[in-house]
């Protein structure tokens, strides 16, 4: 973004697909640095689930969270990656539902598949990523990534990796 | 090849006094005949009666492979009853929780309704039914009773019409749900924050030994809690500690900490570890519940109940309880190498908010099927599942402080490195897998 004005449709989109990129990459650290300080990454286990205290959720970390995620998955002693997943988002073209410059707020949402893999076994899932994203220094920042899993409620394996 | 099947010395043979034999993890027969014997001759856990609170109100879930209904009378009891029409087989409701429409259960498919209490009431054109034998066979009957308990909330079932009485099978166990229905100031809990349900592709009771297992934390979570509790030493000093520092980093003590903290071992397979203290014992203490507790309980009182932090309690076979952070976990065996854990987080009546966030916060870091601490657990239990493949070694030890003198009762206290709930676990395994089973073929 520049002082010309909002990022364009096409700067958010471009970020939604980096920030999957980043995952399937596995470059965890530049993945980390696109949230803000405050942000939240969350996978609600219910549909229309009001917040993540209240009620328990599937994800619902913080940064802390998140740091401590990325350097398990680099330890030794992750004896559940000692084979290692692996994942692939696909993603539909993702769409801006709001713009609020002043506010400096933004929200795009994309429907999205997401494979994850280890050795012989391949879990599907698909849902909508819901990013609120602001702009700071002129760079896109993630404030909040709500994943609305399709399957929510279904008894579901390990899930490994970060959709 | 049949082995088991009405071979009780077979069965029993499997169990030695340290050491329990890979088949009861392996051999799908064996899994058969715990549907048929262990989980419909004990105590199972079928749901909290706050799942159900009005009348006509119903949950369904599986007693071992059976459907059943946890429904809510019409005298304002909480009964079980089996989810099939009486006529064809049909599951009379299908929906995970609802209410009977009209007070009455209605067969989708022929419209046969029963009463809330499972006796039939009407079956469509009855005339047809008139000197046929419809009036003494199985299908005019209803639906047939099943012999279930409430206790403080927590709905129990057993399926045979014949076994160990309630009080009989649990004992002085239900003293670890009293403590959890004390730690409401009201003395009431209600399922509240939803039910996390995670496959597990391993045989069920891997998943209910290791929850009384004290030696495997600091081994297994090394790399989740071990790496939440460097990230923390990290900080700089005077930062306050974050809720979920505090759960996760007991997980990495010593053995010290996990010997001291104490394992109760009673019959029938239950126990619980944290006699002394556990892993809960130091969370920050949140004032305003502390008021409302001793508002409600006194003083001395209060300290009693919130002095109780029992780690896990084992409701052998099918439920495992935290009183102390208001969690529970209940197995529900599928398959020989598959089960279904289901984590159900509980609000304490009369307690600030605060109270079920801790809970809703632990049930997400620990139990759920995205939880660094649970793919960890999870990945030992599937690697048990192949790893006994091996025929050189048939036998999985539980020898751990084991004494050769050691018979009878195992009820008592233990330091929680003893492998003894292990082995009173699978004491009652092989009691209630040959209760009733015809002796010995010569």
């Amino acid at each position: 973004m520049t002082a010309a004005g909002p990022p364009s449709d096409a700067a958010l989109a471009e970020f939604v697909y980096r920030e999957a990129r980043l995952l399937d990459e596995k470059r965890f650290d530049e993945w980390y640095e696109l949230f803000t300080e405050d942000a939240r990454y969350w996978m609600p286990l219910t549909r229309g689930q009001p917040d993540g205290e209240t009620h328990t959720s599937l994800f619902y970390e913080d940064k802390l969270l998140l740091r401590v995620r990325i350097e398990r998955l680099r330890s030794p002693n992750a004896f559940s990656q000692q084979q290692p997943s692996f994942c692939q988002h696909v993603l539909q073209r993702p769409g801006v539902e709001e713009i609020d410059v002043a506010a400096n707020r933004f929200v795009v949402r994309t429907p999205f598949m997401y494979l994850e893999t280890r050795l012989d076994t391949q879990h599907v899932l698909a849902g909508l990523a819901w990013h609120h994203l602001t702009s700071i220094a002129g760079m896109l920042r993630i404030r909040l990534k709500k994943i609305e899993l399709l399957n929510c409620d279904a008894a579901l394996p390990s899930i490994q990796l970060l959709l | 090849m049949q082995h088991y099947r009405d071979n009780p010395q077979a069965i029993r043979a499997l169990v030695r006094p340290d050491a329990v034999h890979r088949d009861v993890y392996l051999d799908p027969e064996l899994f058969e005949l715990e549907m048929e014997q262990l989980w419909r001759k004990t105590w199972i856990y079928v749901g909290h009666d706050s799942q159900v609170p009005n009348a006509g109100d119903f949950y369904t879930t599986l007693i071992g492979r059976e459907p059943v209904i946890l429904l809510h009378d019409a005298e304002g009891a909480v009964r079980v009853l089996p989810n099939r029409c009486a006529h064809k087989g049909t599951k009379l409701v299908s929906a995970v929780q609802g209410r009977c429409a009209g007070g009455a259960l209605r067969c989708p498919y022929h419209g046969w309704t029963y009463k809330l209490d499972g006796t039939l009431r009407t079956v469509p054109l009855r005339g047809g039914y008139q000197g046929t034998g419809f009036e003494t066979a199985e299908a005019s009957r209803g639906l047939p009773q099943i012999t279930s308990t409430n206790y403080r909330g927590f709905v129990f079932a057993r399926l045979a019409p014949e076994g160990p009485g309630f009080g009989e099978y649990f004992g002085d166990s239900l003293s670890s749900i009293d403590n959890m229905v004390e730690r409401s100031p009201e003395g009431r809990l209600e399922v509240a924050g939803g039910v996390l349900r995670y496959l597990h592709d391993c045989n069920w009771k891997m998943f209910v030994e290791n929850l009384n297992d004290a030696m495997h934390p600091m081994v297994a979570h090394e790399s989740s809690a071990g790496t939440a509790k460097r990230l923390w030493e990290q900080t700089p000093p005077g930062t306050p500690m974050p809720m979920v520092i505090e759960q996760f980093v007991p997980f990495v003590n010593g053995y010290d900490f996990f010997e001291k903290m104490g394992v109760k071992v009673y019959d029938h397979g239950h126990s619980y570890t944290g006699v002394s203290f556990s892993i809960h014992s130091s969370y920050a203490s949140v004032g305003e519940y502390e008021r409302r507790m001793v508002e409600a309980y006194g003083e001395e009182r209060t300290r009693r109940i919130l002095g109780e932090a029992r780690h896990n309690t084992v409701y052998y076979p099918s439920l495992t309880i935290k009183g102390a952070i208001q969690a529970i976990r209940v197995a529900r065996p599928l398959a020989v190498d598959r089960t279904l854990i289901e984590s159900w987080t509980f609000r304490l009546a009369g307690a600030p908010q605060e109270m079920l966030a801790r809970t809703t916060t632990y049930s997400r870091l620990i139990n759920a099927p995205t939880s660094v601490v649970g793919h960890d657990d999870l990945h030992c239990y599937r690697s048990i599942q192949e790893g006994l493949a091996c025929a050189s070694n048939p036998w999985v030890s539980l020898h751990r402080n084991h004494s050769p003198a050691e018979s009878g009762s195992l009820a008592g206290t233990y330091g929680a490195t003893n492998e003894v709930p292990m082995r009173g676990q699978y004491r009652a395994w092989a009691q209630y897998m040959t209760l009733g089973m015809p002796e010995a073929r010569s």
